[in-house]
């Protein structure tokens, strides 16, 4: 039992703070939001110099050949500069996709690239009908001679206004929510049929409605896997989002602290009053549950059982969910108006942290699953 | 970072399984799993195995009975002996005076004491809170005045946890009512409850148990050898006794089993239509609750890990004080769940021979008739052990500097 990071975490965890200290003031920030992408390439150089976006691939692949607890502390450094960057989309989605379901040739030709930052990746598979649940796909995909032909559409595709190539799911057969027959495509974001429309999200990133019509792809494009693929690679995610909640809390927290201390009305710090002392040490507990369960997250999302990892992950979903929401508001409530307004960092931590709960399954959808799976604790 | 156990910890975690399935008495058994707590027989007998196998103090130096365990071992130890579920070794005992008078006591204190400490050949209460003082403790007034070798102690405890069993007790006296703080006029004393002038009287909790006790102290004649540590630095030994064993108040491996043990009676429980683990508004609480707990197993494992390093190395860590918090809130959440399956037929309180002489069978099975009564006990663990108002000032002050 460790829980200690290696000396090369620490040095990753070091570097990767000093460049977003250098490069992601919240004003810095603003900027990157305006820009024609809504983020910035300058960064996302700066990243692929530092190796982060060849992390998880194998060395030989091009990668570096890291784990989770590195995407761990990546995620957590990311959370708390609230970054704007595609980063989960093509290193962290995107990776674990052509890591699990990319023939070697494949990942050959796509993972240096990824790792110089020139390509970028998107999963394109939350339905105007789905809503949470993975195996709901009704875009189609058609035998065409060796290829394949996907008609349907894609709804908050994060960062599909900007990906060169799309991760697509779409039915090969079967009912619309079948677990069977779904496919996995990797499909250019130019290949003719494909229109998409970007939009921002509330938390200030970028996301796209995608309509794939009459869209021809080769044999090549299809990924091994399926939904248990999916599922893989929504675990993975999920955990990497789990340690980005907790960046984004733990700075929400120490801001909040910071203003208690200095912020005063009745002619003395707001700190000085134990109701709110108290709700910064109930932020605090949140924090830890919180952290304590995106280490837990880290260490399920390589887990070899599917249906084990499954139910972990969804217990970190609840538990991070529920703490960054008390977290984040808060957050909002103990600064006062001031965290109500776009100057202001505070209020979009609050804003982060409530599209993270609501990425890949809510509090209630994974509650619901898990207490017919048996809960956490199952019988011996 | 690693956070899985290890092949040898795995084997050790089956042995301490195996070792309390062939002794844990079958009676001592059942009374624990139907959810009471274990007679006074139960826990000395108990205590005496482990303390013959050398289980009963493992976080104890090796000299004086412990094991040379890493904190993992000893957690995986009282884990299982929670999860079992068999009675964990006396806390006034094992893990507040016994550690207070390794660091404090005079070597004839340890000799004494100690061995009758491991085995519960001695039990002691501990005689802190007074009816003025709780959570501001340090305002006691049990006087204690010195007349030669001996102290002569007058006043009041209360709260006093199994005094009706206890042999001794520990306590807080005030020794100068004229120090500068209040802080620094306290001594720590060990006290033969036979002592001539001291009564025990039963409190009965809104639970109908007889847990807790007054005790009063009217000339009271305690050795000057029974003086721990320094006169008037007894504040130095309550801190110390406060600050110790923080994975123990998390309870996880107790909170585990009375939760298998619930999913277990709910699929059973009448609900109407449907057994009451069928209830999905029932169920999806349950599951709540796990998830939490879920958490919590693992802010104890770091808590754990950092107890692990050398002294010299560790940090205040702020996670432990997430574990008295959210551990007993869980105790309570789960005991809400139990009073929920029993549905209409937890209204019916248990049977207590002891108290009304009737030997009755209850009218509903036993988990049924403890639901309320456990319930209605366990608001206690969000008060006694330093509040979780009292945690949540430490918190704000220690960590956060407000």
């Amino acid at each position: 039992m460790d829980f200690d990071l290696s000396d090369d975490q620490r040095l990753l965890q070091d570097s990767l703070a000093k460049l977003l200290k250098d490069k992601y003031g919240f004003e810095q920030r603003k900027g990157y939001i305006k820009s024609e992408t809504g983020w910035s390439r300058e960064v996302w150089a700066a990243y692929a110099e530092l190796g982060l976006l060849g992390m998880p691939f194998a060395e030989e692949d091009g990668g570096l050949g890291y784990g989770t607890v590195e995407t761990m502390i990546v995620m957590e450094q990311m959370g708390r500069s609230l970054t704007l960057e595609p980063f989960v989309s093509t290193v962290v989605m995107g990776g674990g996709f052509l890591r699990h379901g990319a023939t070697a040739e494949q990942r050959a030709a796509m993972v240096p690239q990824i790792a110089e930052g020139k390509l970028l990746l998107a999963f394109a598979h939350t339905e105007p009908q789905s809503r949470f649940d993975l195996n709901d796909v009704a875009t189609t995909a058609k035998k065409d001679g060796a290829g394949w032909v996907i008609d349907g559409r894609k709804g908050v595709v994060v960062h599909g206004d900007t990906a060169d190539q799309l991760i697509v799911t779409a039915r090969i057969s079967g009912g619309r929510r079948d677990r069977d027959g779904i496919g996995v495509f990797l499909v250019p974001a130019t290949a003719q049929g494909v229109t998409r429309r970007g939009f921002g999200t509330s938390d200030g990133q970028r996301a796209a409605d995608i309509t794939f019509d009459n869209v021809k792809v080769g044999a090549e494009a299809e990924l091994k896997g399926g939904l248990a693929l999916v599922e893989q690679v929504a675990d993975e995610t999920m955990a990497a989002l789990a340690a980005e909640a907790v960046g984004c809390m733990e700075a929400a927290k120490d801001l909040t602290v910071d203003y208690l201390k200095t912020r005063k009305q009745f002619g003395r710090p707001i700190g000085s009053f134990q109701s709110l002392q108290h709700r910064a040490a109930e932020m605090m507990v949140c924090l830890e549950q919180a952290r304590s369960m995106a280490m837990l997250a880290a260490m399920m999302a390589g887990e070899k059982d599917a249906a084990e990892r499954r139910r972990q992950m969804r217990a970190v979903k609840i538990e991070v969910g529920r703490n960054a929401r008390f977290v984040g508001q808060q957050t909002v409530q103990m600064h006062g108006g001031i965290a109500m307004t776009m100057e202001y960092a505070g209020g979009h931590y609050l804003k982060r942290l409530t599209v993270i709960e609501n990425m890949f399954g809510d509090m209630d959808h994974h509650l619901a699953a898990l207490s017919e799976e048996g809960g956490v604790f199952l019988a011996a | 970072m690693e956070l899985r156990f290890t092949e040898e910890e795995r084997a050790f975690r089956q042995e301490v399984r195996d070792w309390i399935d062939a002794n844990l008495p079958a009676e001592t058994r059942e009374r624990m799993a139907s959810g009471r707590t274990p007679t006074k027989a139960m826990q000395v007998d108990w205590q005496k195995r482990l303390y013959e196998k050398g289980w009963a103090v493992p976080h104890w130096p090796v000299e004086w009975g412990g094991q040379p365990w890493s904190a993992i071992k000893r957690f995986i130890l009282s884990e299982e002996i929670q999860s079992t579920p068999a009675p964990s070794p006396l806390g006034f005992n094992c893990n507040m005076l016994g550690p207070v008078l390794i660091a404090f006591g005079t070597e004839e204190q340890k000799k004494f004491f100690l061995p009758k400490l491991a085995s519960l050949d001695l039990w002691f209460c501990q005689g802190f809170s007074e009816p003025g003082a709780g959570s501001d403790l340090a305002s006691l007034k049990t006087r204690a005045v010195r007349e030669g070798d001996h102290y002569v102690v007058n006043g009041q405890k209360t709260w006093t946890t199994l005094a009706q069993h206890a042999d001794w007790i520990f306590l807080l006296v005030r020794s100068d009512p004229g120090a500068a703080k209040q802080q620094e006029g306290i001594s720590f004393l060990l006290v033969d409850m036979k002592t001539p002038g001291i009564t025990v009287r039963p409190i009965i909790t809104i639970d109908g148990a007889h847990e807790v006790n007054e005790v009063f102290f009217d000339d009271v004649k305690v050795p000057v050898a029974n003086l721990v540590g320094t006169e008037n630095r007894g504040w130095d030994c309550a801190k110390f006794l406060l600050s110790n064993e923080r994975t123990g108040q998390a309870r996880v491996g107790a909170s585990k089993e009375r939760i298998r043990r619930l999913k277990l009676i709910a699929k059973e429980a009448p609900g109407g239509a449907r057994p009451v683990m069928e209830d999905p508004r029932f169920r999806s609480r349950l599951t709540d609750v796990e998830v939490q707990l879920k958490a919590l197993e693992m802010t104890t494992l770091r808590v754990l890990a950092d107890e692990n390093r050398a002294l010299s190395q560790r940090k205040p860590n702020p996670a432990s004080s997430v574990l008295k918090i959210r551990g007993t809130e869980l105790q309570q959440a789960i005991s809400e769940l139990y009073v929920m399956a029993a549905g209409p037929y937890g209204l019916a309180a248990p049977n207590d021979p002891e108290a009304d002489g009737r030997n009755e069978p209850d009218v509903a099975a036993d988990w049924q008739t403890l639901a309320q009564a456990t319930y209605f006990n366990w608001r206690k663990q969000s008060i006694y052990g330093g509040s979780t108002e009292i945690q949540k000032n430490i918190m704000a002050k220690a960590f956060l500097g407000l």
